[in-house]
């Protein structure tokens, strides 16, 4: 289990940015991702690997339509 | 087209003002300009300091102008009721995108308060720059007439004018023809009109024109919200036409132009570098989240029942982008704006109405264009969809107003509570673009359903109860209005925070004072009450600052610099926040902080509320939201989200919904859900200042500087 946005989120072994932004239909293109606080440059998104009981953050930036 | 020179040989001169312009300092020039068409009154009158101090400009002097203009039982059509029109001190800068916004208030027909719009086009900067930072039209006419400001020579007449057009695009065309020397000289020329709807039904709005010298068109961009346009035509206003030439980057005289140069070079540079990647704001403009909005449940359709449908992606950005929009060129609305998120299909050959087999230059869709005109009604061809656009900008119709409007009609006949018998004859089925097109033409013509339509949701309610023996609840539950105004083209079933984004407002639920669904629903970010009151004070507040200068929101959030990604708070964008003190302080020579900044926001904010108290609104049952906001009303509804809704009975309420109907889960829902919004109305108002009935107390007023005696008199009846 791992948290995202601080909500309880299914993890699976080898789970990454991208597959989880894909899991939850975050399509949105202006998007900060952090994990445990650090946060993952876009064209990372591929390779960095999520691990159980990781905290991470997908903030979407807008404020207004 | 007429020949103009016959339209204009018709003209009857009423009056002549003949003025030296006067010359802006520090965005200024301290003067407005008072029109009477009722006794062809043109008047001069200075700005004094007190004003600029608490109202700074745009909406703020509008407002003050609007309550010294009316009483506090002036309806929209008495004729002293006021059209006023302002930009700001920012208003006209060419160096940083999105600064040449009209701002436009009046007493609404929709809801009988105060109603605010939010403008592009060229008009607000060409009335600065020919020397008034505001225009009053007071009065009402016998005949239809035009008002004629020429900044150059210093020249304002009102005419009678018989023979021009009524229709948006084809007045704006005449006129521009009309008062420009040249094809060069066109774009020296904006001109405000309405559309022939406007005479007939109350969402009218407002068209604003800018000269499009690519495409060699008058572009119209709208003052769309609370009936603007509904006013300007009953007080017989065919046009306001303004002409100035010599628009440069430095005309409102600023204090320090180096750092508005600087701050405008820095954001250019960002939107070159990022808006492929980010909204593509020049490609599509706003219509870029049309998919977003679909794809995390946002996009209201079928009456905000739903949020997403398969069929959405046949009005996708991209299709719009492949098959009808030109853009990719400078294409903003006015000078300097590389956002330039306006965008246009051109040569579009129109299907129905008068305009029929016409080709057309139509300004849109805008998101609110696609999703009101479109899923909401259970539209998805985007043709359809563009043509409505086109009806709606040319008759002076509001396309969020209408959208939901005729979203709420459909739904009425699909559930049976009204037939072909009472709308004449068309089968407002969901989808059935035609006949959302047909009412639109009824607008223009004053005939038939679509007259009624026009007059919006909350009239129509009280007609299908009282006439046709409708139950009031239900449609007061699926009637997505309040205050009179129709709820926008957001879904806000899911978040708390933006139903209070859309509840807790003044003038009604537009999405313009605080959108909060990511922030609320999707990140998180605001879990608690209290945090909700936050952000339903901060948001507000700011943004209701871009209406005191004559400032676009869009490159505030449409845009996100690289420096946001590590931010402390970056649903503020500080960097812009930042640049915005920048340019006020670099325009005014004033020192600002992000502090005073929503201060000068909180002044006008509050007078507003205390506007609407006046007027005997603007109280805590005000701000009720329909519940079709908040939550399922039907089975259909709540089945749609079943497993979403059944796991918060579980987890919100210890509700344990196995074997209970859905009828049974519902009403606890609703329960719930409804007490949340009390909740959430406590602790804005807390926050905001205001007792729990939403009265600014006189403390608040006091400690933000805005303890004037007619507000105090007001707000201490209700204390």
């Amino acid at each position: 289990m791992i948290k995202v946005n601080n909500r309880d989120s299914e993890w699976e072994e080898g789970l990454t940015i991208t597959r989880l932004l894909e899991q939850k239909k975050y399509t949105f293109p202006k998007i900060i991702v952090s994990i445990n606080e650090e946060i993952i440059p876009a064209d990372q998104y591929d390779t960095t690997i999520i691990n159980d009981g990781d905290d991470v953050k997908v903030i979407h930036l807008l404020a207004g339509g | 087209m007429m020949d103009v020179t016959v339209l204009k040989e018709a003209h009857k001169l009423l009056a002549e003002y003949k003025y030296e312009p006067a010359k802006l300092d520090r965005g200024y020039t301290n003067k407005s300009l008072y029109i009477n068409i009722g006794d062809n009154r043109i008047e001069e009158k200075q700005i004094s300091e007190d004003v600029k101090e608490k109202f700074i400009g745009g909406k703020g002097v509008g407002l003050r102008y609007l309550w010294d203009a009316t009483k506090p039982e002036t309806k929209w059509n008495d004729p002293e009721n006021e059209i006023v029109i302002a930009g700001g001190p920012l208003c006209g800068i060419t160096q940083y995108p999105g600064a040449g916004k009209s701002l436009v208030v009046t007493i609404s027909p929709m809801t009988d308060l105060p109603i605010d719009s939010n403008v592009g086009g060229y008009f607000g900067p060409y009335l600065k720059f020919s020397g008034f930072d505001a225009l009053e039209l007071q009065g009402k006419a016998e005949k239809d007439v035009i008002i004629f400001i020429d900044g150059n020579e210093g020249i304002i007449r009102i005419e009678e004018a018989p023979l021009e057009a009524i229709d948006g695009h084809v007045v704006s065309e005449q006129l521009t023809e009309m008062y420009a020397n040249s094809e060069e000289d066109k774009k020296n020329i904006s001109v405000i009109s309405a559309g022939s709807a406007a005479d007939h039904v109350n969402i009218g709005l407002l068209n604003f024109s800018f000269y499009d010298m690519r495409r060699q068109v008058a572009r119209l961009k709208q003052a769309g919200r609370g009936g603007i346009g509904r006013v300007f035509r009953d007080k017989k206003i065919k046009a306001v036409v303004i002409k100035f030439k010599g628009t440069k980057g430095n005309l409102n005289n600023p204090v320090d132009q180096a750092i508005i140069n600087k701050t405008g070079i820095k954001l250019h540079k960002q939107i070159h570098d990022l808006d492929d990647q980010q909204c593509r704001m020049r490609q599509i403009g706003t219509a870029n989240i049309i998919e977003v909005m679909d794809e995390y449940d946002l996009l209201p359709v079928h009456n905000y029942q739903y949020g997403c449908h398969p069929d959405t992606k046949n009005i996708a950005s991209n299709v719009f982008i492949e098959k009808f929009i030109t853009q990719g060129m400078p294409d903003g609305c006015w000078f300097g704006c590389s956002l330039s998120c306006a965008k246009a299909a051109d040569h579009f050959e129109i299907q129905t109405g008068p305009y029929k087999g016409h080709k057309v230059t139509i300004d849109g869709p805008e998101y609110e264009n696609a999703a009101g005109l479109g899923s909401n009604c259970g539209i998805f061809d985007p043709a359809i969809i563009l043509e409505g656009n086109f009806y709606c900008d040319t008759y002076g119709v509001d396309t969020i107003s209408f959208g939901t409007i005729v979203a709420f009609a459909m739904e009425c006949y699909e559930r049976g509570i009204i037939d072909k018998e009472i709308t004449g004859g068309l089968e407002l089925n969901f989808g059935n673009g035609l006949a959302q097109l047909e009412l639109l033409h009824q607008m223009s013509r004053g005939e038939g359903f679509g007259v009624l339509v026009g007059m919006g949701v909350k009239k129509l309610k009280e007609v299908f109860v009282e006439k046709y023996g409708a139950d009031p609840d239900f449609l007061n539950d699926i009637g997505m209005e309040q205050k009179g105004l129709e709820v926008s083209e957001y879904l806000p079933k899911e978040s708390l925070a933006q139903q209070g984004g859309y509840g807790l407002t003044n003038k009604g639920p537009q999405h313009d004072e605080a959108w909060l669904i990511f922030m609320d629903m999707v990140n998180n970010q605001i879990p608690t009450f209290e945090d909700k009151a936050e952000a339903l004070h901060y948001f507000p507040m700011f943004r209701t600052w871009f209406g005191l200068m004559g400032m676009c929101k869009l490159p505030w959030n449409d845009t996100i610099p690289l420096s946001n990604a590590t931010a402390d708070e970056p649903a503020k964008i500080p960097e812009h926040v930042q640049n915005y003190i920048n340019l006020y302080n670099g325009v005014t020579g004033a020192n600002i902080d992000k502090y005073e900044l929503i201060r000068q926001s909180e002044r006008v904010y509050n007078f507003q509320r205390v506007f609407n108290i006046r007027r005997g609104k603007g109280l805590r049952k005000q701000d009720a939201m329909p519940y079709r906001s908040m939550g399922p009303v039907t089975k259909e509804e709540y089945e749609s989200r079943q497993e979403r809704y059944d796991k918060q009975l579980i987890e919100l309420l210890g509700y344990n919904p196995e074997g209970k109907t859905t009828e049974e889960k519902i009403k606890v829902m609703r329960e719930y859900r409804l007490d949340q919004y009390e909740q959430l109305t406590d602790a804005v108002y807390k926050r905001r200042g205001w007792t729990p009935n939403g009265v600014p107390t006189v403390e608040h007023l006091k400690s933000i500087g805005m303890d004037l005696p007619e507000l105090i008199e007001v707000v201490e009846k209700h204390l």
